[in-house]
C-alpha cells in the first residue's frame, strides 16, 4: 500500500513548486501541470523502477517520456524531489543559462530528460522506439509516456498508435491527460476528439478508463492494472480524466490557466490552499 | 594529371544497400527503418538477414523519425530510409526536435535526392534538402558521388556518434572512386590537381566535374577538382588551400543554389579569402518529369554548364 502521508505531502509540495516556478518568471503552464501532479508523483514514487544517477540509455529501468512538454514545471519538480538534480535548480526555471528550459530538453544535459518535447505529437513515436529497443535488448522494463488530450489532434500520434498495435508493442503504457481543455477552449469546441475509448479500441489498444485522475489511489490502481496487461500483445493506454489546475480553486474548471502565471496576490492565495511544505526550493 | 575510369554505371542507393548489409553483419546494434520503400532503398538484404532489427513503419515518415529517435535510447544505431523529400521536408520538425535538438545517434539516409529521380517529377524531387539539413545545429550532412563512396560513407557514419543526413540518388551513374580508400567525414578529396581554377563538386556532379576538367585540358586550362562529400562540417582548409592557388572557384551540386554547397563555400570564402565564384546548381525552381540526363541538361547540371562557368570565372579573375 502506498504511504499516503508522503504522497499527499509531496503532491502539495509539487503544487507549491509549480506555482512558485511560474510566478517567479511570470510565464509557463500551471494548469496542465497541476492537473497531472497526482499522476506524476504516483508514477515516480510508487510505480516506476528507475536508477540514479541518471543514465540516458536507461537499460533495465522503467523509462518515462513527457510528450506534452509544456507541463515541464510538474516534471521538473518531481525529478528534483526524486533527486535527479539539485532542488535549488528549480529556481532557474526559464531563466537564461538554465538547464530547465521552458520545455524539457536533454540538450542542456538535465538529468531525467531523454528527449526534447514541446512541439506536440512526437512523444508517443519516440516512446514506441524506446519500447522496441527494450525488446531487442531483452529488457523487461516498461516505457511510460504521458500525452495531452488536445495533443491527439496531431496526426503523428495516430501513426504511432497504429504502428504500436500492428507490431504488438506490448511493453508500453501511454496515459492521456483527458482534461478536455486546450489553449483556445474546450477540446470539444476546438476540435472534438470524439470517443477516445472507441478510437483506441478500434486501433487495437488495451484501454483503461481512469475516471478520477486526480485521486492517487485510483491512479496507482490503474497503473498497476495497466502493468498487469503488459506482455499480452497489445499496447496499453490509460484515459485519465483530470481537472486542469487541480488543487487551486480559482484555476479549476477553466482553460484560462493553461499558459499564464499567477500574480503576487494570486500566488499567495494559491499557496494558502496548499500550505503543507516539505521545504520550498 | 590523374585519370578516372568508370568501373561501370551503378546507382548510389545500391551502395547504401550494400553498406547497410555489411553493417548488419558486423554490428549487432545497427537497426534499420523504412517507410514503405524497401526496394527503392535497397534494404531487402538487411531485412532478410536481420528481420528482428528491421522495422517496416509504413507510409508514416513522421512516426519513423520519432521511432528512430526512441530506438537510439538504449544504444541502438538507427538508419532510416526513404526518399530525400520525405526524409527531410516532410518531417523537418520531427528531425529538429526529436533528433537534432535531442542529439540522437540517428542516421537519416535519403535516396532519390535531387532532380535525377526523373520521371516522377517535382513532387518527389527535392532540391532544398541540403539547406534544410545543414541549418540544423549538430547535423552532419553528406552527399556521396558514386556507388563505392556511398557504401563507404554508410559504414563510416555508423562509427560516428551523432545525427547524420546521408544523401544519395536513384539513377545508375559512373562508379569511379577507389573502393579501398578511407572515407573520412568532413574531409574533402582532391581528385585532380590544377592551378588555374578550382571546381568543388558534390554528389552526381563530381563525375561531370571530372569530365569538364578533362575537356579543359584541351584548352590548356588546368582545373583542380575537389570532391566535397561532407557539406557540413565543410572542409574549409582544402578549399582555401586550393583557391589561394587558383584564384577562382566553381561549385557544382544537384540542389537549389540557395542553401546548398555553393552557398556554404561562398559564405566561408567571403570571411576568409574572397574569391570569384560561379554556381552550377538549380536556379531556384522546382524540377519536372523527364529522364535524368534530360533533366541534368535542361537544369544546367552537366559538364557543359561546368565548362561555361569555368570560363566565366576565369574572365572574372582578370
Amino acid at each position: 500500500m502506498p504511504n499516503h502521508k508522503i504522497l499527499c505531502d509531496t503532491i502539495i509540495q509539487v503544487r507549491r513548486d509549480i506555482l512558485r516556478m511560474v510566478h517567479k518568471v511570470n510565464s509557463g503552464h500551471p494548469g496542465g501541470s497541476l492537473g497531472c501532479t497526482e499522476f506524476l508523483v504516483s508514477l515516480f514514487y510508487e510505480i516506476m523502477d528507475f536508477k540514479l544517477p541518471f543514465n540516458m540509455n536507461g537499460k533495465n529501468e522503467d523509462l518515462f517520456f513527457l510528450s506534452n512538454g509544456h507541463i515541464s514545471p510538474v516534471f521538473y519538480s518531481v525529478l528534483a524531489r526524486k533527486g535527479f538534480f539539485p532542488l535549488e535548480e528549480l529556481k532557474t526555471y526559464r531563466l537564461i543559462d538554465s538547464r530547465l528550459q521552458g520545455h524539457p530538453t536533454n540538450y542542456e544535459g538535465l538529468p531525467g530528460i531523454r528527449v526534447a518535447s514541446g512541439s506536440l505529437g512526437q512523444g508517443l513515436s519516440v516512446s514506441v522506439g524506446a519500447a522496441l529497443t527494450k525488446k531487442l535488448n531483452k529488457d523487461s522494463k516498461t516505457i511510460f509516456v504521458l500525452l495531452g488530450d488536445g495533443e491527439l489532434q496531431e496526426g503523428q500520434n495516430w501513426e504511432a498508435i497504429m504502428y504500436a498495435s500492428a507490431n504488438n508493442v506490448d511493453n508500453i503504457i501511454a496515459t492521456i491527460d483527458v482534461n478536455g481543455k486546450q489553449i483556445d477552449g474546450s477540446t470539444d469546441d476546438v476540435l472534438s476528439l470524439g470517443n477516445l475509448q472507441m478510437k483506441f479500441n478500434s486501433f487495437g489498444w488495451e484501454v483503461i478508463n481512469l475516471e478520477k485522475g486526480n485521486n492517487i489511489d485510483e491512479i496507482i490502481k490503474s497503473l498497476k492494472y495497466a502493468k498487469s496487461k503488459l506482455g499480452k500483445g497489445k499496447p496499453v493506454v490509460i484515459l485519465m480524466k483530470t481537472e486542469m489546475g487541480n488543487g487551486v480553486d480559482f484555476m479549476m474548471n477553466t482553460h484560462a490557466w493553461h499558459g499564464i502565471a499567477p500574480n503576487d496576490e494570486q500566488l499567495k492565495n494559491a499557496l494558502k490552499q496548499n500550505s503543507v511544505t516539505l521545504g520550498d526550493f | 594529371m590523374e585519370n578516372y575510369i568508370n568501373f561501370g554505371d551503378k546507382d548510389t542507393r545500391s551502395g547504401f544497400g550494400e553498406g547497410l548489409t555489411e553493417l548488419g553483419r558486423s554490428n549487432p546494434n545497427i537497426v534499420a527503418l523504412c517507410a514503405d520503400l524497401l526496394g527503392s532503398l535497397k534494404m531487402q538484404t538487411f531485412k532478410d538477414e536481420n528481420p528482428e532489427r528491421f522495422f517496416q513503419i509504413g507510409i508514416a515518415e513522421a512516426n519513423m523519425i520519432g521511432i528512430a529517435a526512441g530506438l537510439s535510447i538504449g544504444g541502438k544505431i538507427p538508419f532510416t530510409g526513404t526518399f530525400a523529400n520525405f526524409s527531410t521536408g516532410r518531417v523537418y520538425d520531427q528531425i529538429r526536435q526529436s533528433i537534432a535538438y535531442s542529439n540522437k545517434n540517428v542516421k537519416i539516409c535519403a535516396s532519390h535526392a535531387g532532380i535525377t529521380l526523373g520521371e516522377d517529377g517535382a513532387t518527389h524531387q527535392i532540391l532544398e534538402d541540403i539547406g534544410l539539413m545543414k541549418m540544423l545545429p549538430g547535423m552532419t550532412v553528406i552527399n556521396t558521388c558514386d556507388f563505392n563512396q556511398t557504401k563507404l560513407a554508410t559504414i563510416a557514419i555508423s562509427k560516428f556518434k551523432g545525427p547524420v543526413y546521408l544523401r544519395f540518388g536513384r539513377p545508375k551513374v559512373p562508379n569511379f572512386t577507389d573502393e579501398k580508400t578511407n572515407f573520412e567525414i568532413g574531409k574533402g578529396v582532391v581528385l585532380k590537381t590544377g592551378k588555374d581554377i578550382t571546381v568543388v563538386a558534390t554528389g552526381h556532379l563530381v563525375w561531370e566535374a571530372i569530365q569538364a576538367a578533362e575537356e579543359m585540358e584541351k584548352y590548356k586550362i588546368s582545373v583542380e577538382v575537389i570532391n566535397i562529400h561532407t557539406i557540413k562540417p565543410l572542409d574549409n582548409e582544402i578549399i582555401l588551400k586550393s583557391v589561394k592557388k587558383t584564384g577562382g572557384i566553381v561549385s557544382a551540386e544537384e540542389h537549389n543554389y540557395l542553401g546548398g554547397l555553393g552557398e556554404s563555400i561562398s559564405g566561408m570564402l567571403s570571411k576568409n579569402h574572397p574569391t570569384p565564384q560561379e554556381y552550377v546548381a538549380v536556379n531556384d525552381t522546382f524540377g519536372e518529369s523527364g529522364t535524368p540526363s534530360q533533366l541534368m541538361k535542361k537544369y544546367g547540371l552537366d559538364k557543359e554548364t561546368i565548362i561555361n562557368k569555368i570560363k566565366k570565372v576565369i574572365k572574372r579573375k582578370i
